[in-house]
């Protein structure tokens, strides 16, 4: 299976009308201000000003199977429509399909704070009647990147290094059955070292607020039977106002989030909302006890964007790095062992021939 | 129903006649319905999806009971059939109802293999029909007929078209069981959205060649609602089995925080179509179509392969006792056939085994001597040697002795000097 990236152009500025949150990473910068004495604070804020003028990067990748409604997620998201021309298979053309990687860039803009987000996209993952070994396309891609950082890294010039890196990965996991799938344990477990994953529950509105927390126990459970890593929220500080430590705490319970997408807006109690509109009720993807959009929302773009980075560049890159380094002098450690080992087989054949010989004598 | 409302063909040569006054056979309808009441009636259900698609929720929502379900894990190896016998009791009709579920289905990393435990479960409910056919004391009446008569197929609502496994699943299938496709955990799709996926999965159901199960058209009562139904195909369906108060009554439904879905409500969900459909109207329909076509096929295609035929090379008819006949004595030829080419290989490895042993002998002789010989040889050279050394000793011995005479003597001869100088 090989993979096929396409790099779709980059759509220019967009300023978003709505609250978005990208100054909530600005708000993040003036807490940690706050508790800081003032020759740092001045420190700080050139730092935030120097940030914002050159804007942020993040990349995500969504993976799982098609009509989990990753698009309309993405869209919901990020409050745009990144898919608009694109063709779905048929069925039929999907039994043999290989999984291709598409990179779409847009520039997005609020309250001054830029960011250039872009989305990998996976199609055609666990579609194909024969899935063995489908994330390979997708491992191979990451480490890609990882490669492309480490030699652009150790390079002359590193003026304009460009990080492709993947700092976080949406795994839909369906709603329609009992729990992980084997599809998704072996996809999680090549992939947990390289990138962040943060596991969804897709398309939430099947399910039953208890049978949401039945599924959810039970993922849980199985990714600790598995020993599968995902994306763990950093611990907040001892010395945090407990409000939110609360909702830290609520966060972490949360996961799986079971998330649900739109970009229809229909009206619900007077006003005008983003939701599915059904003909036993309305459901909000921005009401909390609807379904966990908004901590998904939040946890990705409002407070965690910067950890996500932080921890791909620290953790999985490093690792990658060290991994790389170690390889080029473990050929001269296998080298030796070679030596070792053919050492022995000459030894051994010695031995069987003397044998042999003694055989004959006796003979 | 008069007599005079059905049309029939008239046959050749059998002329109609007109009653003078009321005879009673118009009967004969109820007295069919009598016996067949207290027969009971038998049917199967073959129900293929995803393991927690919902099927199990499904049946105990048709047939309103609770069936022992247990959930299965997603880490099943390969696809299993699990298959259930119930008998169920309406009013005064007995129903032997059996519920054949698909265990780890769409599990598997590689699922190309997925259809084969179910084609075999298929094939193997024919055979077993087949062979109580052509048993010579048979009891068809008394026989528990467990050929699958409808198979629910539950499509995932992912809301764009089938997946690549329902495509190569379905055709498989199509041939050997009526197909009712069903869209399983509806409530997921909003009203547009079911409307723009059903029309894809028909128009890719039809491109591909995929004959699923059409309600029939041929009886005029239920021509009409038939018709309508086909439209409806795929049924988007929602399973319940809990109860929720709705206005003042309690209906199946289930209860999100934005909603009830109502699995009987017609404007929420197809379950009531599907119900109709499936049981009270066509059930009797999908029982003719698995006899009439399905069966006749698979049976037709295996008496083929075994070599039968209804007419031989002259196009004359041919009776199933001659063919069998003539099978039979090629059969028994063959059998004989093979009879004496064993013999014969069994000969001829003797005879290989023989020559083979008799020239090991050979050898072993020829060594045996050669050994002798050398040894022989060996002997003599050594015994050369002996001889050589204890001339050799013997020459030395004498060579010794003479020396020692000689020093005897030349020692006596220069005493003797000695004593004469010293005179």
């Amino acid at each position: 299976m090989t993979a096929n990236i396409r790099y779709k152009s980059r759509i220019p500025v967009k300023t978003v009308p709505e609250r978005f949150g990208m100054d909530a990473i600005m708000l993040q910068e003036k807490l940690v201000e706050r508790l800081l004495c003032p020759r740092v604070r001045t420190a700080r804020q050139k730092v935030h000003r120097k940030s914002v003028k050159k804007g942020f990067d993040f990349t995500l990748m969504v993976a799982g199977e098609s009509g989990m409604g990753k698009s309309t997620l993405v869209n919901s998201l990020f409050l745009t429509d990144l898919y608009k021309d694109r063709k779905l298979l048929n069925a039929e053309e999907r039994i043999n399909q290989t999984v291709e990687i598409i990179k779409h860039t847009v520039d997005i803009e609020e309250k001054g704070v830029k960011l250039k987000l872009t989305i990998v996209d996976t199609p055609g993952f666990g579609d194909a009647v024969n899935n063995n070994e489908c994330w390979k396309p997708i491992t191979d891609y990451i480490d890609q990147q990882f490669e492309q950082y480490f030699r652009d890294e150790s390079g002359l010039n590193r003026k304009n290094i460009q990080d492709n890196r993947v700092h976080c990965c949406l795994y839909f996991i369906p709603p329609f059955g009992h729990g992980l799938r084997p599809v998704d344990v072996e996809f999680m477990k090549a992939l947990h070292e390289k990138v962040n994953i943060i596991p969804l529950i897709a398309k939430a509105d099947c399910l039953t607020p208890n049978e949401i927390k039945k599924l959810k126990d039970r993922i849980r459970e199985e990714i600790d039977k598995f020993g599968i890593k995902v994306y763990q929220f950093p611990e907040c500080d001892s010395d945090e106002d407990e409000e939110f430590k609360q909702l830290d705490k609520e966060l972490k319970e949360c996961t799986p989030f079971a998330v649900i997408g739109s970009n229809t807006v229909v009206e619900a109690r007077g006003q005008r909302v983003r939701g599915r509109l059904y003909p036993w009720g309305i459901v909000e993807v921005e009401n909390q006890s609807h379904c966990d959009f908004v901590k998904l929302r939040n946890m990705l773009i409002r407070s965690h964007m910067h950890d996500l980075k932080d921890v791909t560049c620290d953790v999985h890159y490093e690792n990658y790095r060290a991994q790389c380094i170690q390889e080029m002098t473990r050929y001269v450690e296998t080298e030796k062992l070679i030596k070792m080992k053919d050492e022995e087989l000459k030894r051994m054949q010695e031995m069987l021939n003397k044998m042999q010989q003694q055989m004959h004598k006796d003979q | 129903m008069a007599s005079s409302d059905v049309e029939r063909q008239p046959y050749k040569g059998v002329r109609p006649l007109s009653l003078a006054g009321h005879v009673g056979f118009d009967s004969l309808p109820d007295q069919l319905v009598n016996k067949s009441i207290c027969q009971g009636f038998c049917f199967n259900i073959l129900c293929i999806g995803e393991t927690g698609i919902g099927k199990s929720t499904l049946m105990d929502t048709l047939f309103n009971t609770n069936f022992e379900n247990f959930e299965s894990s997603h880490f099943e190896p390969e696809v299993k059939l699990r298959a259930q016998t119930y008998d169920l009791l309406e009013s005064n009709v007995r129903l032997r109802l059996t519920v054949v579920n698909t265990v780890g289905f769409g599990d598997q990393m590689n699922k190309q293999e997925s259809y084969q435990p179910v084609v075999d479960y298929i094939d193997r409910q024919f055979e077993s029909f087949l062979q109580e056919e052509l048993k010579i004391k048979r009891s068809l009446h008394n026989y528990h007929d467990s050929r699958v008569h409808a198979c629910l197929y539950f499509i995932s609502p992912s809301g764009h078209s089938l997946k690549s496994l329902d495509l190569v699943t379905m055709k498989k299938l199509d041939s050997k069981v009526n197909i009712i496709p069903v869209i399983a955990k509806a409530d997921t799709i909003s009203k547009s959205e079911l409307h723009k996926f059903k029309i894809k999965i028909m128009s890719e159901l039809v491109s591909n060649g995929v004959q699923i199960y059409q309600f029939p058209l041929d009886d005029e009562t239920v021509a009409k609602v038939n018709t309508t139904m086909n439209g409806h195909l795929p049924f988007a369906v929602v399973g319940s089995t809990e109860e929720v108060s709705v206005g003042n009554k309690m209906v199946k439904a289930r209860q999100y925080p934005w909603g009830v879905v109502q699995v009987e409500n017609e404007s929420h969900c197809d379950f009531v179509k599907l119900r109709e459909m499936l049981i009270c109207i066509n059930m009797e329909d999908l029982r003719e179509q698995t006899h009439t076509r399905h069966y006749e096929l698979y049976r037709r295609c295996k008496l083929e392969e075994l070599g039968f035929k209804d007419t031989d090379p002259e196009c004359k008819p041919v009776s199933l006792q001659q063919t069998y006949e003539a099978k039979r004595q090629e059969f028994l030829v063959e059998l004989q056939k093979r009879e004496d080419e064993m013999r014969q290989m069994f000969v001829q490895r003797v005879k290989e085994k023989e020559s083979e042993l008799k020239e090991a002998e050979r050898d072993l002789q020829s060594r045996f001597e050669q050994l002798k010989r050398l040894h022989a040889d060996e002997k003599s050279s050594l015994d050369e040697k002996k001889r050589l050394l204890d001339e050799d000793q013997s020459s030395f011995g004498k060579r010794r002795a003479a020396a020692q005479l000689l020093q005897a003597q030349s020692l006596t001869a220069n005493g003797k000097k000695d004593k004469d100088r010293k005179k």
